[in-house]
């Protein structure tokens, strides 16, 4: 069996129209901003320069500087002004650079965005879409580097989002940008450079839907944002020696698609999850509770996490790798369970 | 000179707002309301002064000190003891209590328990007006005590870079918590920080409605036309603690016998009689239906149902 049929067609066949992750999400906001007058962008350097990830780039000419705004940096602020314009009637998408930065946004985020609904008795709504990408990407160290999602998948309120493919990545920017809750939505700097099939059409991706990006009958390997290719690398070269791995990417981490996750368990019976993030307190941790305490007379072997070791991000090269899965932690991983 | 109308209808809502707050006091006193309680006694000119230069559908954020904003922009008495209560039929179906208490459809966008909190939100309802090219404005209440938070500074700079038609609201009560001004800031007078910043800034006598009002309805104007933003800082006094528990021992008696001497209620009931030529017969007749209306709203509100587990849950499942 080849690798080809195992991984999903729709996002590698060459014959259809490729994007880039970051120009399929920019096509996800100009697409929002066409379609609704209340869609309005705002973050550091996201118009005239189009953001440092190239994401929000040409959305000034086409939408000029009262729906692209560039803010001074005091992301507190201008998180809070998202949160304002939100409840009174407005879509905005506001851009941290860093998801580093979000730590100076988090009274806006969580204890206002996050609980308005709840407080004002369900009759307030949030539609914010709080746009960041984390992870570690080439020397960029401690303040620049981390993986914060478990922050945000701990509150109540709040959508945490991870794409991990540029088709993933338009749909669920779409879905985010139409929801009436806050979203976390959180991209990987090293995945806006990926490139894979995003149809032209106006598609949008259910949150709570997970993706299995690769079938397999051994092993079940759950794995988002940039760990998702990192998996799929490990189950390529796994099957060159017999080893079938599924790859379950679920691509909303709040709300979770449990049952994809436990259906794909008791079909391999063994499970490996992956995350960048330290393991401490980490959201493999609570997926490993969900399955052990659901599926556990499935489970043939202890579930294993391949997670960060608990370290902030060390700018040297070969450390900063160390720091976060590879590939080959993955593969011993998977052959640890089975 | 003002109509006896608009006079009769200030007096009635800081009157109603006084009551409420000495009630409900009560209320806490007898173990029926629960939490903390921030009482807005000695303020009221303020809240009642700006939303009553406001428009319908403009926009209030409040604080946690909020239960006279809310009264001012026109909330009912009734639903409003029904959340101190915790009751299903209180603003926030009992969620929310008194800092949270919000009343959304009527442009009250709610109270916060992180002081400051809600002046970056004020902006961004600002923000969404001037995007949509509306002739509103927004009304940010905050502290003396907020105005030392971070967010004041960055919020009220994002205001001014675009122009935005906010009236930054600084209740100047005198004390964070229990620190007082002297302590906290090095000029008292806060409201030339905002020149720091470009944007037009003034003080005004907080426990007098009609100044609070008119330096308001001018802040609105100024807004509309884009010269916005706006910062008034009303000097104003708390006369108790910072919340019901607390007894404010710190608090100078002479200071707080100057503020009583000017009590807002006192003064609205000045303007009454000497503008609005009001008798004292006809001023009790306003203030016996204010406590009769204070009375059904207490009844209304023990007499309420609470939110049910099962509707909670219901409401919380999808977070």
């Amino acid at each position: 069996m080849t690798v080809k049929t195992k991984t999903k067609s729709s996002e590698s066949d060459s014959s259809k129209r490729m994007l880039l992750y970051r120009e399929a999400l920019n096509e996800a906001l100009k697409e929002e901003m066409k379609r609704d007058s209340t869609v309005f962008l705002m973050g550091e350097g996201i118009a005239e320069r189009g953001g440092s990830y190239k994401v929000t780039v040409d959305l000034l000419k086409e939408f000029g500087p009262e729906r692209v705004i560039d803010t001074p940096i005091a992301e507190a602020s201008f998180v809070g002004a998202g949160v304002g314009a939100a409840i009174t009637g407005m879509r905005p998408v506001v851009e941290i650079l860093f998801i580093d930065f979000t730590l100076l946004t988090l009274d806006q985020v969580i204890n206002q965005a996050a609980k308005y609904n709840f407080m004002t008795g369900g009759i307030g709504k949030v539609p914010l879409v709080l746009r960041t990408q984390g992870g570690v990407g080439n020397g960029l160290a401690a303040q620049h580097s981390q993986s914060l999602e478990a922050i945000f998948y701990h509150i109540p309120g709040l959508r945490v989002v991870m794409p991990s493919s540029p088709y993933d990545a338009k749909g669920l920017l779409k879905t985010a940008i139409r929801a009436d809750d806050p979203v976390v939505f959180i991209e990987h700097k090293l995945l806006y450079m990926n490139e894979g099939h995003v149809p032209q059409d106006d598609y949008t991706i259910d949150f709570g839907k997970a993706d299995i990006k690769r079938t397999g009958s051994d092993v079940t390997l759950v794995a988002w944002s940039n760990m998702v290719p990192k998996s799929l690398a490990a189950a390529e070269k796994l099957a060159q020696q017999g080893i079938d791995v599924e790859v379950v990417d679920p691509r909303t981490l709040n709300p979770l698609d449990k049952k994809t996750i436990l259906d794909s368990v008791r079909k391999t019976e063994h499970v490996v999850i992956v995350q960048e993030a330290i393991r401490r307190g980490g959201i493999a941790s609570d997926i490993a509770s969900i399955i052990q305490q659901q599926a556990f007379d499935y489970l043939d072997a202890p579930i294993e996490i391949v997670a960060g070791i608990n370290t902030p991000i060390p700018f040297n090269l070969n450390l900063e790798k160390l720091s976060v899965p590879q590939v080959n932690d993955i593969i011993e991983a998977v052959k640890r369970v089975l | 000179m003002y109509e006896k109308d608009f006079l009769k209808q200030l007096f009635h809502k800081i009157y109603t707002i006084r009551i409420f707050e000495t009630e409900c006091i009560k209320l806490y006193r007898q173990g029926l309301i629960r939490g903390y309680f921030h009482p807005y006694v000695g303020e009221e000119a303020t809240a009642v002064g700006v939303c009553s230069a406001l428009a319908e559908d403009d926009y209030i954020i409040s604080t946690h000190r909020g239960h006279g904003h809310c009264i001012a922009r026109g909330a009912q008495i009734d639903r409003m003891v029904a959340e101190l209560l915790g009751k299903k039929t209180g603003y926030c179906s009992g969620l929310g209590g008194s800092m949270h208490i919000a009343d959304v459809q009527a442009g009250n966008l709610g109270a916060n328990g992180i002081v400051g909190g809600g002046i970056p939100i004020g902006v961004g309802a600002a923000l969404g007006i001037s995007i949509r090219k509306e002739k509103k404005v927004v009304a940010i209440f905050f502290s003396d005590g907020a105005a030392n938070n971070g967010v004041f500074a960055e919020s009220l700079n994002l205001a001014a870079i675009w122009n935005l038609p906010a009236i930054f609201l600084l209740e100047n009560n005198h004390y964070a918590v229990s620190t007082p001004i002297e302590q906290s800031s090095r000029n008292q007078n806060l409201y030339e920080r905002a020149t720091g910043y470009g944007v037009h800034a003034l003080a005004v006598d907080g426990n007098n409605v009609i100044e609070v009002f008119e330096q308001t309805k001018d802040a609105r104007q100024m807004c509309i036309k884009g010269k916005g933003p706006v910062l008034i800082e009303a000097k104003t006094y708390r006369h108790g603690g910072h919340h019901v528990n607390d007894p404010g021992a710190y608090m100078p008696k002479d200071r707080l016998d100057y503020f009583k001497s000017k009590d807002p209620v006192t003064i609205a009931k000045k303007h009454l009689k000497e503008q609005g030529k009001m008798s004292e017969s006809e001023i009790e007749k306003i203030e016996k239906e204010v406590e009769t209306t204070m009375e059904r709203a207490i009844d209304f509100a023990k007499e309420s149902p609470e939110l049910s587990f099962a509707e909670f849950n219901q409401m919380v499942m999808g977070y």
